[in-house]
Formats: C-alpha cells, structure tokens, sequence
C-alpha cells in the first residue's frame, strides 16, 4: 500500500488564494501561464513519447565518470565544494568556459569577463532584471525560445517578434522594425536571438544577417543578447561565427551554457559582456543567489580537466545527427503534403507548420489522449497568440525507434485532422499518401506568419544544402 | 477514524487541475481526522482500490473517466462507497448533450443546439447541413466537445468560414461536438450542496473575465485572470431564480451531494442552463469552494458533508439517492 502525500495535521487549512490576490505584484497577473501548463503536465505520463522536451540525452554519459569525478571532488575540493563560492564563479569554471568559447571561434576571452550563471536561463532573467523597466522593449524572433516568455513577461517587458525564415531572423524586418520605433520615441532595450541551429525553428541565421544585425547594433548602440546553448552541436555544413565574434564585446551581450555540451542538471551556464552590463548583472545575481553551486562547479573543472568534453561533444552530436534523420525521415514518411518542417543543420529541435485550419495546442490533446504522444505547440513560442499551426519537435532526447514510433503517431492525428477538414468544407479528400521529402531547404516561407495564404505546393527535393 | 481514498490525477486533459483539487480534498480530510490515502488514478486503480481498502473514496477527478461513471462504475463493483453524483448522473451530465436534451424535453430553458459525431460528418454528409445548422443558431455559434467538463477546445466561430476549423479543433477532444446557440450576457454558476432536507442551491458566483472576449480555460484557473463575484450583483428575483433552475436541473439530471450548474444570463433577463458539472473544480480558486462560504459553509464542512453523504447512500435500504428523478 502506498500513501503519497499525506497532509501533516496542524497545518492550517488554505483558504481560498483568492484573498492573497490582493496582496500579489501586479507584474504576476501578467506571467504567462496558459492550458499548456495542464496538456504539457500529461506529457510526463509513462506511456507518452514526448518530442516535447529540450532535453539533452544524459544517459550516454559513462556512470563511471560521474563517479570519477565526484571522487575527485570530493577528495581535492571537499570544503570548497560545500561551501559558498565567488559571485562571478569559480576561476577555474571560468577558464573552461574561455576554452569552449574558444572552440566557437572566440579566443582569447578574458576570463574575468565571464559571469558564471545558475544555468543559462539566469542570463536571461538577469539580462531583464537589469535593463528593462515596465513597458520597455525587447526585439525577438518569431517564433521565440519559449522559455524566454516568461522571463519576458514577469517584468512587464513589450516583446516585439520578428519573423523568420529559412536564414533566421529578416533583419530587413527588424531594421523597418526599429525605425517604426524609433518614430515612436521607443528604443528597444535589448535584441534576444538565437542565431545557431534556432530554438524552436532550428534555422540559423546567414553569414550576411549576421553581419548586418551588429552593424546595426553599433549603428543604433543597441544590445544584443546572442543565446546560443547549440552552437557546437553541429551535424553537417561549416561553422558560423557567432555574434560575439564578429562584434568583439561592445555590444553583443554573449550566454554560453553546459547544459547540452555536458549536463543540463549541473545548472551551470555563463554569460560575457560588456564590462558595465556584466557588473550590473553581477549585483542582480547576487541578490538573486548568491553564486551559482560550487559543487556543479567544481565538477565541471574537474571534467574539463580531464580532457574528454571535445570527445564526449563528438559522441553527442553524433547521436543526435542520426536521431534528426530518423526523425527528418520519418517525417517524411507520415506527414499529409500540406505540411512543412525545417531542417536544421544542427541543434535540437525541428519547427513543423501544418495547415492554418489545424491548432497545435486542440490537436496536442487528440494527440496525447489518442495516441499518446506529445510535442510543443507553436504558440509557447509567440507572445501574441501567433504560431497556432505549428509545433516543435526535439529529437535529442528520445532514441531513433521512439522517433519513428512518435512522429508515425503525430502524422496519424494530422491526417485525421487534415481529412476532416476536407470533409467539413467539401474540399478534395485527404491526401492518402506521404509528404515528398523535405521541402526546398532555402525554406524561405516555412516559418511564415500563420495567417497568411499558404504558398503553392513546392517541387520534390531531397538536397540537404541550405 | 474514517479511512478516506482521495481519488484524483487520472489520464484525463484536467490531470492538473485534479491534482489541484485533491491535494486540497486530502488537507482537509486530515483536518477532520480521517485517515487519508491519495491515489493517483492509472492502470492500477482496481489493485489500490483493494489495498487501500478504505471505508469511503472521495472522487477528486474531472473530465473523462472520473466524471463520467467509469470510476464509479468500478466503485460500485468493489462495493466501495464514494462521494458525489452515481453512475446514470455521472453519463448524463458528462455529455452536454445528453444533459441538453433532457433539459429541453423537462422545459428546463437551455441555449438551441446540434450535436453530431465525427461519423455524422465523414460518413454522413453532415456538413451539407451546415448552412441550415448556422441560420438557425446563428452567428456567433459557440462549438464545443461533448465531453469535456472544462473549457478546452471551446471555439467561437464568427462566421461560416470559421465553422469547419472549430469543428476540427473541437473534435481533438471527443467524439461528439455541439454547436450551440452563442447567449450574450453574463456567465453565472450556482453551486447545488446536498442539505438534510435536499439540494440546496448556494449564492451565484458571477465569473468576469478581465481582458478576454470569452471566458476560457486558462482564465479559469488563474488568479488574478478573471474576477468572480460571489454572491453576484444581480437585479431583483434573478438570482432565486438562477437557484432554482440549477436545482431543478440538478434534481432532473439525478445528481447527487453537490454539483456546480452553470448559467447565463441574457439581456432580456431570460436564464439558460449550459450544463452540470457533477465534480465541480476544489482548487483554490474553483467556484463551488468560493459560493460554500459565502454561504457560510467552510470548505472542510462541504467535504464533510460529501462524506458522510457518501456513507448514507450506501448504507442498506437506502434507495439510490443518486437516480434520475
């Protein structure tokens, strides 16, 4: 017999919350929370497949290792590991993170410019809690990390989305964008963006974007907040550089995160700025913890001394490499030809947008309650309600049958949605056979705005070239 | 001490709010004294039903299986005793459908609809008729699943364009959907508690969304997202006669020990009956709780009662408080 969560008596009776409404910040009544919360929690079901998650596979990492190294630290590091540690992190982990940093194409980072974050998901937070005043603006992309929307959102700040294609954001867009508001006598207080292998589309953002967002950082003297937790999980076409590099630190506000090169649960990320921003956010992060774990600290020095992080990278991403073609194969096989998906070159997720009749999150419940199987939909990454036909998919941390088994399963509900559809409006019946595999890899209008027309159906390819 | 199974979780899309409402139901059977055991409802329900081997269950879950007499159907076979409504209220509010159609034959006042299911529509021809369906409801149509107790896959279609896109989101949640009259106004819910003396109807709960064209599902359960109003501000007679509707319904459907009808309110004055909820919602901000002590009545006294409503019924030659009437 088992007897989960027992009350302890005496513990008084809540109330009704209601009475501490009241009492709450006004910023809380804006924190984005939504029916999602309650689908998503069914995902955590023992019998979903879910290509919902960013999560990492963390089972190929060598259980001896682990212990290894927590040997390691426990006999070299004991004291030290338990107690508290330097705001700005260890000098040891702060070294790693030049080194990998430096694997990115960005040598000779000073390693007193890097803060050392309680995973890289504090970057972001403190990057808001230090710049943005209610109401301020923040530029991203169309669709957005959706973890960043609740950042976004608990301090007030106003997310204007620009859109994307195949070459990552339109800068074009963005600059008409900044102009609008410049008119306006608003100036955004930071530009979030994921250039590399994008969470959720999976795009990356051209060479020439590249070139052209910080120039028009430097023209505008705006910040840029380049996150990029992917950037070395690349599993075909040459290296881009990153922002920060081509910036070289006056303006491009750079997150790094061990969370996909070694281990999300170790809570270990960073950030490099400009030295102003970075000891605002020094000040931000010491009231938010402090420091980030000395221990998960330490195990990363001690990993990195080590001397296997590029081997063990090299394993992931290979991996994940034949997990994104089952998965860009698979798509292949069981989605209706109305649908679209990118191809990302590296990364973790693949954006798939379906027809504008379909809402990801009504057909994310026929999918877990009929089939079992779950994915995020679109709209977790639009702050305006855009993104209802779309969803994304991660292929990273689920092996390559479930893959198979998982998108077999989304392609079933699809195809029931699609067909009666077509039934409803008397349209052709639904396509019976496979989409032709994927779609002009130039993806110029897959991640178009889902109000818009769908574009005509495109000639077969199968170059993976982008 | 009464050894009291709180049964909440399941599979069901409401699995959060489930949770919610059972980890309140089992903080309050400790305050009472009852020996609490929490099941998360899956494939083993039968087994810990067994092992637990409580004197009473109190039903804690919302949406498909615990709401709609599937649980209590397996509550009767192992002869345990549990809260609320019985097996035939359970099927019969579940399906709005079914509700509606009891209601419009009994005179109970309840929007004009059509409910078909998806064979109706791919085997059927049903959408030909569509045209004739939206006349006579007219724009906008509220369309929404049979099935479910919450406000998912509710959808508003404007005009006729929109119709087949909230059918197919509608259809993500069930089998069968209802187009139903769309009745402007305002949003009511009379919470019905068993007395000694017979449902007795609690003060209405006004809900007010506070930036949503429509009421939806996520301003339903957050704080700070729509305003309620309990006991609801409303002109003379409006609200007795709100109560005694949901009481008449309550006792046509053959609820039993509490449920939660919800209403609106036209501009004419004219009351409609949208549905009953047999296991209204028992989170924090869920609307039964809230009319219970604006009747004066704590939220322990409403899970008290359940329990000990729960026990009468199943002691021997009592006739089945839960029957349609």
């Amino acid at each position: 017999m088992t007897i989960d969560d027992r009350p302890r008596r005496g513990e008084p009776t809540r109330r009704d919350l209601e009475r501490y409404g009241g009492l709450f910040a006004q910023r809380t009544k804006v924190m984005k929370s939504s029916a999602m919360r309650d689908l998503m929690a069914i995902t955590k079901r023992d019998d979903v497949i879910s290509l919902a998650g960013g999560l990492p596979d963390t089972s190929t990492f060598p259980p001896a290792s682990f212990a290894a190294l927590m040997d390691q630290v426990a006999s070299q590091s004991c004291a030290r590991a338990l107690q508290y540690g330097p705001t700005e992190g260890l000098d040891s982990v702060r070294r790693c993170v030049t080194e990998v940093m430096a694997a990115e194409g960005m040598a000779g980072i000073d390693p007193d410019d890097v803060l050392v974050t309680t995973g890289g998901q504090q970057v972001i937070d403190l990057m808001c809690k230090t710049l943005i005043d209610p109401g301020d603006v923040i530029v991203a992309e169309a669709p957005t990390y959706p973890g960043a929307v609740p950042a976004f959102c608990a301090y007030e700040a106003d997310v204007v989305q620009i859109e994307m294609d195949g070459d990552g954001m339109r800068v074009d867009v963005l600059e008409a964008t900044l102009d609008r508001l410049e008119h306006e006598g608003r100036r955004p207080k930071f530009i979030y963006t994921v250039p590399t292998f994008q969470n959720p589309a999976g795009v990356t953002l051209s060479m020439p974007r590249r070139e052209r967002l910080v120039a028009l950082a430097h023209e505008r003297e705006l910040l840029i907040l380049e996150d990029n937790p992917y950037g070395l999980l690349r599993y075909e076409g040459e290296p881009v550089p990153t922002l920060r590099s081509i910036d070289g630190g006056e303006f491009v506000v750079y997150l790094g995160t061990f969370s996909k090169i070694l281990s999300p649960g170790i809570r270990v990320g960073w950030t490099v700025a400009p030295r102003p921003v970075l000891e605002k956010m020094n000040l931000g992060k010491q009231s938010a913890d402090l420091c980030s774990s000395p221990m998960t600290q330490h195990f990363v020095a001690a990993y990195f001394e080590s001397g296997r992080w590029r081997e063990y990278l090299r394993s992931l991403s290979e991996i994940y490499r034949r997990r994104r073609d089952t998965m860009l194969d698979a798509l292949t096989e069981h989605l209706p030809r109305e649908t679209e998906w990118t191809h990302p070159q590296g990364g973790l997720f693949i954006w798939v947008t379906l027809p504008d009749y379909i809402d990801t999150t009504d057909l994310l419940a026929r999918a877990l309650s009929a089939e079992s199987v779950a994915f995020v939909p679109g709209r977790a990454a639009y702050l305006d309600g855009r993104g209802g036909s779309s969803m994304r998919l991660n292929f990273s941390g689920v092996g390559e049958n479930e893959i198979r088994e998982g998108v077999r399963r989304i392609g079933k509900v699809v195809r029931e949605q699609v067909g009666l559809y077509g039934t409803l409006t008397g349209a052709s019946p639904p396509q019976a056979e496979p989409a032709p595999p994927p779609i002009d890899p130039a993806l110029a209008k897959v991640l178009r705005l889902p109000e818009r027309g769908r574009p005509p159906h495109r000639d077969r390819r199968t170059g993976a070239e982008q | 001490m009464t050894r009291v199974a709180v049964l909440k979780g399941g599979r069901s899309l409401e699995r959060g709010v489930s949770l919610r409402s059972g980890a309140r139901v089992a903080n309050a059977l400790a305050h009472l004294g009852h020996d609490v055991a929490s099941i998360d409802v899956g494939g083993d329900l039968v087994a810990r039903l067994r092992d637990v081997a409580a004197h009473v269950a109190f039903v804690a879950l919302h949406g498909p299986f615990g709401e709609d007499g599937t649980v209590q159907e397996l509550l009767e076979v192992v002869g345990m005793p549990y809260t609320a409504s019985g097996v035939s209220a359970c099927i019969r509010c579940s399906d709005k459908v079914l509700a509606k159609h009891a209601m419009r034959d009994a005179g109970i006042p309840t929007p004009d609809f059509f409910a078909f299911n998806e064979t109706a529509f791919r085997e059927l021809g049903a959408a030909g008729a569509l045209p004739e369906m939206e006349q006579r409801l007219a724009f906008p149509i509220v369309v929404k699943p049979a099935s479910q107790g919450s406000a998912l896959g509710i959808k508003f279609a404007r005009t006729a364009a929109d119709v087949p896109t909230a059918l197919v989101a509608a259809f993500s949640y069930g089998d069968k959907v209802l187009l139903e009259r769309y009745v402007a106004g305002r949003d009511l819910a009379v919470s019905v508690l068993e007395g000694d003396a017979g449902p007795i109807a609690l003060p209405v709960v006004e809900a007010v969304p506070r930036d949503r064209e429509f009421y939806d599902f996520e301003a339903r359960y957050e704080i700070g997202r729509t305003d309620f109003l309990c006991p609801a501000e409303l002109a003379g007679g409006v609200a007795q006669r709100a109560q005694g509707l949901a009481v008449e319904a309550y006792r046509l459907l053959g609820c039993y020990g509490f449920a939660r009808i919800d209403l609106m309110l036209d501009e004419t004055g004219a009351l409609y009956v949208l549905e009953a909820n047999v296991i209204p919602g028992l989170t924090d901000t869920s609307l039964l709780p809230q009319a219970a002590e604006a009747a004066g009545i704590s939220f322990e006294d409403v899970v008290a009662r359940l329990v000990d409503l729960a026990i009468a019924r199943a002691r021997p030659g009592r006739a089945d408080a839960g029957a349609p009437a």
